[in-house]
């Protein structure tokens, strides 16, 4: 449980954003979007690993680069000690079967034309894994009934539109681990579904983990469910890392004031606040912004000069437990 | 007397495969200043009560039963004109995705104005100094109703959209889902901002949302849909610490609650009910867990627990008592 | 198991059609004229070479001649019913030319985008700009007016509006999210191409082969009509031209030139009206089960 499945040093992922005309002629120079500016972090197997931030802090692009899927501007994505980017073809495809996504939207994410049955084989057929039709048929079942969509045969023959949002996540899910894979980044898998339905997802994709072996890459903004299933959670503000470590330690234990921010607006069902909730002013900055020093500090509620010139590192203060900040 | 009571009301849609019936007996009532939180799953009637309130339902949409009683005098009854004088003055409401109905070739402060004058006989430059004080109001730059929607962040949008819907200090506000698509530190600024409100301006405020664990610190009173019914109502303390129907305690197992264990519920099987064709008895039964022989065939009787707390389930006295 | 599914998107589709009253309307006509252009010279006693007496020349409709005669003797009914078949096949392989070469570069366009994306959008503005007419006739003046010549002129300028159409429908599906999740399992260009992005756009491309049928069958009795046609084939659009050239149309014989005219005119109709309800009915989504 040790060995570190996925290892990211100093990744950072910027973006050029195409200017406007009147720029152009103007002469500006290019505007660059910070989506990942330096985060390091490491995966161990088998654990669920939460990125936890509001919209526009890199999360998403974080999941995207651990996958491939964009490539870093610098720094190293590292699969099982092998970076990436740079691996031959032979092992270029077999990453590619190995770590899959699941996507928010169960709505969008897969093609309405095509049946389940297709859609599920699309991993299948896109790297030539079966030889018959019938060998087809019979992977795609298996992985619907491990996905929890029983019996098979009433779904594969639907189309999307014509099943639930929980059972279409299902059916997303069943296309994800059809290929066997050992790493799965889940990128905010739940936040579209009903309340009840969460469950039911989260408690498939907690099974899969212990039978298929699994280690997970939960995105999410919501820090009570990262809390309810991951075993570390790190938390980034505008492509940084401000604090990692145990769920719990983050939860209840929370040193840096953003961290504690969140906290403290999480709501508690059926506690009664007595007091006005304590938020930060304003929003998240444009990320298109150039900041030195800390990335928090235009909204946090302790800081002083310094934060304003040098940019906190991510240390250790305490047994796994890591935060950026010159005051903790 | 109440500022809103709602009682039985049924709504149904005209649809091309039958009647579709949205909201089948639904009862809650509101006193000035008072919140009150309906919630549910998608496809629960949340949002045609809210609609069936403001009558803004579509062409094919008809309040056949009940009585919604705004300040003492029954809307379902009233004329079309009365309506429409009534429409946003006394009642207004906060959309979901609002933001993003927001004319974006318009200054945002123009579109306030607008929102005035075609209720009041008083000039523009008058309803602009309104547009401004009610950004003023929602925490926001006055010299900002001169900037076009996307000036705005997400979270500006909806101050924008509140601000509106103040705009003629309507003495009930429904807010549908008006945080589900803000940040969780704009959501939270939004709540607060709705909670000042609501004690300044002695304002009644329903909050509909999926998510219920929000409610409890923004709400006075909660009401629980499940298929067009409400199934229980009662104060925040009546639903949270007795809770009396099975669906309600299912629903409030499902939100992560950082004060206890680390436990995963099981998912509530099935799906909601077909709306054309509702099942006999309880509309719950066939997924609920404590559903005994009576709930097949006979529809719960509303049981009071207390002097706010009603629940509609055979079983309730059990469940309310251990 | 893939045979039963195919049999219930065929009545799935054939109940949509009949329901949708503009579709159907369309289809209707467009099967009838289909059905004529095959069988309909076998039930026809003459043939179009049936060259009459001097005394039979233009004459109304009658008993013998239901339609009349042409300027040659010849049966006006004959004529046309031949004439459904030529139309309906040059319009129908100059359409599939031209769909094909829209949708290929269009998709292709968006899908690649930028330098690629520009050369084949800069070639697509040239067919666009230039009149579609005088195109049409520099080319069949120079290729000859050989029934081949006709169908290839009429493909090769009808592609450019479908290319810009099929490439904007592109752009948007490329980004949808079930095309990234296709890129993440390993998909290449062409499996995203033909699997994701063809059929996502193909109803635009069917609703628009439909407008683009009826323009280049307009195009094809344009050309003909002009003296561009085939002079050995007897389209609608080459009985006009001799209705024209023979002074049938200033001695009155409206049984010659209004016939081929409005049949023109059906069939386009029909085209027009299928394009108007074909988005809807292909649409699964957007069809009520």
């Amino acid at each position: 449980m040790d060995k570190n499945i996925i290892e990211v040093k100093d990744l950072k992922v910027h973006f050029e954003v195409k200017k406007s005309f009147s720029q152009d002629v103007l002469g500006k120079g290019k505007k660059l979007l910070r989506a990942i500016d330096g985060i390091s972090l490491n995966i161990r197997e088998g654990e669920i690993y939460s990125l936890v931030g509001e919209s526009g802090c890199g999360k998403t692009t974080t999941g995207k680069a651990l996958l491939g899927l964009v490539k870093p501007t610098s720094g190293k994505v590292l699969y099982k000690g092998a970076d990436i980017n740079n691996l031959d073809k032979h092992k270029a495809k077999d990453f590619r079967r190995k770590a899959q996504m699941i996507y928010q939207d169960p709505y969008q994410s897969m093609n309405p034309r095509d049946t389940i049955m297709d859609i599920v084989a699309e991993a299948l057929d896109v790297n030539h894994l079966v030889k018959t039709e019938k060998e087809r048929t019979e992977r795609v079942n298996e992985a619907l009934v491990q996905a929890g969509l029983f019996p098979p045969k009433d779904y594969s023959y639907r189309y999307p539109h014509e099943l639930s949002g929980g059972q279409r996540q299902r059916v997303v899910i069943a296309g994800a681990i059809i290929m066997n894979p050992e790493f799965i980044v889940a990128d905010e898998p739940v936040s579209m579904l009903d309340a009840s339905i969460r469950t039911g997802i989260l408690k498939l994709m907690l099974d899969l983990r212990e039978k298929e072996k699994l280690t997970y890459l939960f995105i999410t903004h919501d820090l009570s469910l990262s809390w309810l299933v991951s075993d570390r959670i790190a938390i980034m503000y505008l492509g940084k890392i401000m604090e990692e470590g145990l769920s719990d330690d983050i939860i209840k234990r929370g040193l840096h004031p953003y961290t504690k921010a969140l906290t403290a607006i999480m709501p508690i069902p059926g506690a009664k606040r007595k007091e006005k909730r304590d938020v930060l002013p304003g929003e998240a900055p444009n990320p298109l912004m150039e900041v030195t020093g800390c990335k928090f500090a235009s909204r946090c509620p302790i800081a002083k000069p310094i934060c304003l010139k040098e940019e906190p590192q991510l240390r250790e203060v305490a047994k796994g437990h890591f935060c950026a900040c010159h005051f903790v | 007397m109440e500022l809103l009571e709602v009682k039985n009301l049924r709504t149904y849609f005209d649809t091309q495969e039958g009647e579709y019936k949205a909201v089948d007996d639904a009862s809650f009532s509101l006193n000035y200043g008072e919140a009150l939180g309906l919630v549910g799953e998608s496809g629960c009637g949340k949002t045609t009560c809210a609609l069936s309130i403001a009558k803004l339902l579509p062409k094919e949409g008809r309040v056949k039963g009940g009585e919604i009683f705004l300040e003492g005098i029954d809307v379902v009854k009233l004329s079309d004109e009365k309506v429409r004088e009534k429409r946003w003055k006394e009642v207004s409401i906060i959309f979901q995705g609002a933001m993003n109905a927001l004319n974006p070739v318009m200054r945002v402060g123009d579109q306030i104005a607008e929102a005035i004058v075609l209720h009041e006989n008083i000039k523009k430059e008058e309803a602009l100094k309104r547009a401004g004080d009610l950004f003023e109001l929602v925490e926001m730059p006055r010299e900002r109703i001169k900037n076009y929607p996307h000036e705005f962040s997400g979270g500006m949008k909806q101050r924008a959209m509140i601000a509106m819907a103040l705009a003629l200090n309507p003495k009930l506000v429904i807010g549908d889902e008006p945080t589900t698509a803000l940040d969780v530190m704009v959501q939270a600024q939004i709540l607060n901002l709705l909670e000042k409100l609501r004690k300044e301006l002695n304002m009644g405020l329903i909050l509909i949302t999926h998510d219920l664990s929000i409610l409890s610190e923004t709400c006075d009173k909660i009401a629980v849909m499940y298929a067009g019914k409400v199934v229980e109502s009662g104060t925040v303390d009546d639903i949270f610490k007795h809770t009396s129907h099975p669906y309600t305690q299912r629903l409030i197992a499902c939100f992560p609650n950082v004060g206890k264990d680390k436990e995963i519920p099981d998912e509530i099987k099935g799906t909601p009910p077909n709306m054309f064709n509702p099942p006999t008895g309880c509309s719950f039964h066939p997924r609920c867990h404590m559903a005994i022989e009576i709930c097949k065939v006979k529809e719960p009787p509303a049981v009071s627990l207390g002097s706010s707390h009603c629940s509609f389930c055979h079983r309730a006295k059990e469940i309310f008592n251990g | 198991m893939k045979w039963t599914m195919r049999k219930r998107k065929m009545k799935a589709f054939g109940k949509a059609v009949y329901r949708n009253k503009m579709a159907f309307t369309g289809a209707v006509i467009l099967l009838l004229f289909i059905l004529v252009a095959i069988f309909g010279p076998i039930l026809i006693p003459f043939s179009t070479m049936d060259f009459g007496e001097v005394e039979d020349i233009l004459n109304p409709p009658s008993k013998a001649h239901l339609l009349g005669t042409d300027d040659m003797g010849r049966d006006v009914l004959a004529n046309l019913i031949s004439g459904a078949r030529i139309s309906l096949i040059i319009g129908g392989v100059a359409t599939f030319i031209s769909m094909g070469i829209g949708t290929l570069i269009g998709i292709c366009s968006g899908y690649f985008g930028k330098g690629i994306d520009n050369a084949l959008m800069r070639f697509t503005d040239f067919f666009l700009v230039i009149p579609w007419l005088p195109l049409m006739m520099v080319l069949a003046a120079i290729l000859g007016t050989s029934l081949l010549n006709i169908i290839f002129v009429i493909g090769i300028t009808g592609w450019a509006g479908t290319a810009r159409v099929v490439r904007s429908q592109t752009l948007s599906v490329r980004e949808r999210p079930f095309v990234e999740r296709a890129v993440s399992l390993g998909a290449g260009s062409g499996h995203i191409m033909a699997r994701h992005i063809l059929p996502n756009v193909f109803p635009l491309v069917f609703a628009n082969t439909v407008l683009v049928a009826a323009v280049a069958i307009v195009s094809e009795t344009t050309l003909s009509f002009l003296g561009l046609g085939d002079p050995s084939t007897a389209s609608w659009g080459m009985m006009l031209h001799y209705a024209f050239e023979s002074g049938s149309t200033s001695a009155g014989a409206y049984w010659y030139y209004l016939p081929p005219g409005i049949c023109v005119v059906l069939v386009v109709l029909s085209f027009t009206l299928l394009g108007y309800a074909f988005d809807e009915i292909l649409n699964p989504k957007l069809r009520k089960r």
